[in-house]
């Protein structure tokens, strides 16, 4: 059945820009046994709204569900479930590495240029990289980074926006 | 713009809001609101616990259509309304609660009686407000109202820390509000209604099932005329008992869990089913994937999101179910002439024949379903009936029979004990010229009876009839049934004694043998201008037929 293949969504909203609106949303979430990949929130070109990019994985039913609960608190204005065809999609990550010894350093910059990420930190026995693109693309250079040996990771979580 | 404190501006935007009555229970963090409140035209009603308060509030909500108010205060006082808030929120009813918070400087520093409400509320209630500053609180009591009334109704709280409450500000009392995230107003789809003008006009064995909704968009004569157009039988909810007379002869009655034989066999051999405001809860529709699975489903909400919640509907129409029906009914009465029998009815008869006398009439004097045809003899159709929960609650809904909307108020999708005193209560305030009966059960009225004391002192005549089996009825049913009769923790022992209870509250308690006496006691309670205890001894061996096994599908049914 179509309504059941599981998937990742993109699920986009704009809320009122108050306290407690990202509490209220999450909220849903855990009440509703709906399980959150990432979410990620900044402000948008209004100043009393704000964006909150939510990646869940689930079938069409579900996230059909997350869609109209989401929609039906108060302090949500809009909501989209993006496809991910029509829709940019963006993801930073900070990935600190173990650096053994020089040969290493020089690899790490190398492929760190391949991937077009950039430097951002370097210190006695490691090295800090800051990756942006699609989720894919931070997974393919996480792989790569891991067999130098991974320090730690912080990602931002997907944000997007629809193309055109 | 009129200076004044937040508590003056509460009092005021409520007193706009055209609120008559609040339910309430002071304590530190309110006093600043309440010291307005003793000069108001106001009336407070004084609870003995904020449980109670809150249930009040939503029988006055539900007897009226208007929206209930209660109050409390910080800490304890909030937590206790808890309760009462989910239980408004299951049932879709509109409740507008107000309690104290410690002032903004002692927020998150665990100060005394502080507790973060907001949080604990969340998923209580269709939204709550903590305003920080006192200007704010105009327009926060008329978003609260707004947003509780409108749409699919529910509670709204709003917590005012006291500094907010006593602070003075320049007020202005807006007449309108508009809330960009909510617009509660969807006018159904065109395309959509006609998907189901086509379903309904095919349908050979077409049932109805109304939901609350039907009572809550004032629908009942709709949804009627409705039935009678298309043929078609109803079947409700417990939510949207008394929305269709259930003297009618396409009243099947209540279905599900323990619904009425004849409503829980029909609605499976349906071929198109128009569920009304409905939402298809477990304990109305039993096992999902065995009910109606071959059945066309046309599903009317007003809120989008029950729309293939529990159960995949073929025709979706998001929109006001009073409007709704109006389109519905208007091209379906230009489609199909007026019948007055069909195969499907004849069938609906044959079945009502089939079941009937297995139903009721049966045991002794006292037994539930004697004793609640009796009660239901003895009131007029206008009188409002609220239960407890458990058995009692069963077999209300089962045989006392309701005919009118907005005349039986029970706790629906919490199931909470000790709510059908206060709504009794609450009830009573809003139509003080009809007789409130609580259907209880000893359990239950225990949970709640120090709300006597408010019925007594504030005059506040209602009826409780207890159907007292000395036991937790319903769990001890689950234990007789399906646990080899291994009762655990449901003997309830002749404590306490209800008609001195009754009267140490300076009510008016009896207790009753037969049903000649309790004719007689019923009489004098309605003539009486204080509240009422009846107790009623039963068997504690007492089973509530039809059943449908926890689990288990409507089909598998059983019948005692
Ligand atoms: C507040 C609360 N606690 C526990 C329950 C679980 N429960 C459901 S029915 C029931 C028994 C109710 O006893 P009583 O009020 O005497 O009604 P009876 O079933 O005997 O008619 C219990 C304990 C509940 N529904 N609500
Ligand atoms: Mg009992």
């Amino acid at each position: 059945m179509e309504r059941r293949v599981k998937k990742t969504y993109i699920i986009s909203t704009i809320v009122e820009n108050k306290p407690g609106v990202l509490h209220k949303a999450s909220n849903m979430f855990r009440c509703r046994g709906f399980n959150i990949d990432s979410i990620s929130v900044g402000p948008t070109e209004h100043k009393d709204l704000s964006r909150m990019t939510i990646t869940i994985k689930g079938d069409s039913a579900t996230v059909e569900q997350v869609v109209k609960q989401l929609a039906k608190l108060i302090d949500v204005i809009k909501v989209s479930a993006l496809s991910l065809g029509s829709t940019v999609v963006r993801e930073l990550a900070l990935v600190k590495l173990h650096v053994a010894d020089a040969r290493a350093r020089s690899d790490i910059i190398n492929y760190a240029n391949v991937f077009r990420s950039r430097v951002v930190d370097v210190a006695p026995g490691s090295i800090t990289v800051e990756v942006t693109g699609s989720p894919d693309k931070i997974d393919a250079f996480i792989t790569l980074a891991s067999t130098f040996g991974i320090k730690e990771i912080a990602r931002t979580g997907i944000t997007a926006l629809v193309r055109g | 713009m009129v200076e004044m404190s937040g508590a003056q501006a509460l009092i005021e935007a409520l007193y706009k809001e055209k609120v008559e009555v609040i339910f309430g229970l002071p304590g530190g963090a309110m006093i600043p609101v309440y010291d307005v409140l003793r000069d108001s035209k106001i009336r407070h009603i004084l609870g003995r616990h904020e449980q109670s308060v809150a249930h009040m509030a939503e029988g006055f909500a539900r007897a009226s259509g208007r929206v209930g108010v209660c109050m409390a205060t910080s800490g304890p006082g909030a937590t206790n309304l808890v309760t009462g808030i989910a239980n408004a929120y299951m049932d879709s009813s509109s409740i507008v609660a107000v309690t104290g918070q410690v002032p903004t400087s002692m927020i998150g520093k665990d100060a005394f009686q502080e507790v973060d409400i907001i949080g604990i509320t969340t998923p209580i209630t269709k939204h709550n407000f903590q305003p920080r500053y006192a200007s704010e609180i105009p327009k926060t009591v008329k978003m609260a109202f707004h947003i509780a009334s409108t749409g699919r109704p529910g509670p709204v709280l709003i917590d005012i820390p006291k500094d907010v409450q006593s602070n003075t500000a320049d007020m202005i009392f807006p007449n309108k509000v508009e809330i960009r995230g909510y617009n509660p107003n969807i006018s159904p789809h065109p395309l959509q209604v006609k998907k189901a003008i086509d379903l309904l006009t095919k349908a050979e064995k077409p049932v109805i099932m109304a939901g609350g909704g039907v009572i809550l968009s004032n629908a009942s004569q709709k949804l009627q005329a409705m039935a009678e157009l298309l043929l078609a039988p109803v079947v409700t909810t417990l939510m949207s008992k008394g929305c269709f007379p259930e003297n009618h002869p396409l009243s099947l009655g209540v279905l599900g869990m323990h619904g009425s034989a004849e409503a829980n066999k029909l609605i499976l051999e349906a071929d198109v089913l128009l569920a009304a405001g409905a939402r298809f809860s477990d304990r109305t529709t039993g096992k999902i994937e065995e009910f109606c699975p071959d059945t066309k489903i046309i599903h009317i909400d007003i809120d989008p999101s029950e729309i293939g919640k529990n159960k995949a509907i073929d025709v979706p129409i998001v929109g006001d179910l009073s409007k709704t029906l109006d389109m519905l009914y208007d091209s379906l009465a230009k489609r199909l002439e007026k019948r007055e029998d069909s195969p499907w009815l004849r069938r609906v008869r044959q079945t009502r024949e089939e079941f009937k006398g297995k139903m009721i009439d049966q045991g002794e004097d006292l037994a539930p379903p004697k004793l609640l045809k009796k009660l239901r003899e003895l009131l007029p159709n206008k009188a409002v009936i609220t239960t407890e929960v458990g058995q009692n609650q069963m077999w209300a809904s089962l045989y006392f029979k309701v005919f009118e909307p907005r005349t039986f108020i029970s706790s629906g999708g919490l199931g909470t004990m000790g709510f059908g005193f206060p709504a009794a209560i609450g009830a009573k305030v809003a139509r003080p010229d009809v007789p409130v009966v609580d259907i209880a059960g000893d359990g239950s009225f225990a949970m709640t009876a120090n709300s006597l004391a408010t019925s007594v002192l504030e005059k506040i005549p209602v009826i409780v009839v207890i159907l007292n089996n000395s036991m937790l009825g319903m769990v001890a049913q689950w234990q007789r049934l399906f646990y080899n009769r291994r009762y655990s923790a449901v003997e309830l022992g002749a404590a306490p004694d209800f008609v001195k209870l009754a009267e140490a509250f300076g009510a008016q308690g009896f207790r009753i043998g037969s049903l000649d006496e309790f004719t007689k006691v019923v009489k004098g309670a309605l003539k009486s201008e204080v509240t009422t205890v009846i107790d009623v001894p039963i068997s504690p061996e007492e089973n509530v037929f039809p059943m449908v096994p926890a689990g288990k599908g409507l089909k598998d049914t059983i019948y005692g």
